[in-house]
């Protein structure tokens, strides 16, 4: 398969899945073990307000975040999407999340967070990229 | 290879008006921090304010700049 066709292929899926997980997290490694401090960072923001949220690990494949970046207009990895929106990286996510507005935006109450039950399972990754990665091997 | 006085001077000289303040985070010369206060960034989104700061350096973010850490503000938030 040419390599155009098979970016736009990737790009595709990066579209799917930012658009079928309400939140969505593009990282260097997993939510378990993270492979940069800033995706580090960024997981324990959501996971402190116990947020579900999908993730992608863009390290296997470098055109992974070639063309999320392309379709973000966003250079640096983690990033965020809300809704499918791009709430920011890591830098905005701490500073919302200090301030209380990811909360906010995530529509999870601080309070409840605190002392409420525990997360539910946070799927590791997007399945359509899943299935991406395995193609590419 | 950057250094802060570098990134400093080209985010001062690309927006206008922005006053920088960039350190080195780590000492390696690729992981800098940034405070950027610009009247530009006033009535844009947090997203457009680091979108602005970002595209000064375009592909060099990643590369040779492996991380640009940042802080944006308009005059009157100060």
């Amino acid at each position: 398969m040419p390599d155009t066709e098979q970016s736009s292929e990737i790009r595709e899926a990066i579209a799917q899945a930012i658009s079928e997980h309400e939140t969505i997290l593009f990282m260097k490694g997993t939510p378990d073990a993270p492979a940069c401090g800033f995706s580090a960072r960024t997981v324990a923001a959501l996971q402190s307000l116990q947020a579900p949220f999908a993730a992608v690990d863009v390290l296997p494949d470098p055109r992974i975040r070639e063309e999320l970046s392309a379709i973000s207009r966003w250079p640096t990895i983690p990033q965020l999407f809300v809704k499918g929106e791009l709430v920011g990286g890591c830098d905005i996510v701490l500073e919302m999340y200090e301030s209380g507005e990811l909360a906010q935006t995530l529509g999870v109450e601080e309070d409840e967070a605190d002392v409420g039950e525990s997360a539910e399972e946070t799927p590791t990754v997007a399945p359509g990229l899943t299935q991406i990665e395995n193609r590419l091997g | 290879m950057p250094n802060a006085e570098e990134i400093k001077q080209r985010i001062e000289a690309a927006i206008p008006g922005a006053r920088a303040e960039v350190e080195d985070w780590t000492g390696g010369g690729d992981h800098f921090k940034a405070t950027v206060t610009a009247a530009a960034f006033a009535d844009r989104s947090r997203i457009e304010q680091h979108r602005l700061v970002y595209e000064v350096f375009g592909a060099e973010i990643g590369g040779p700049i492996h991380a640009l850490s940042l802080k944006t503000q308009s005059p009157q938030d100060d």
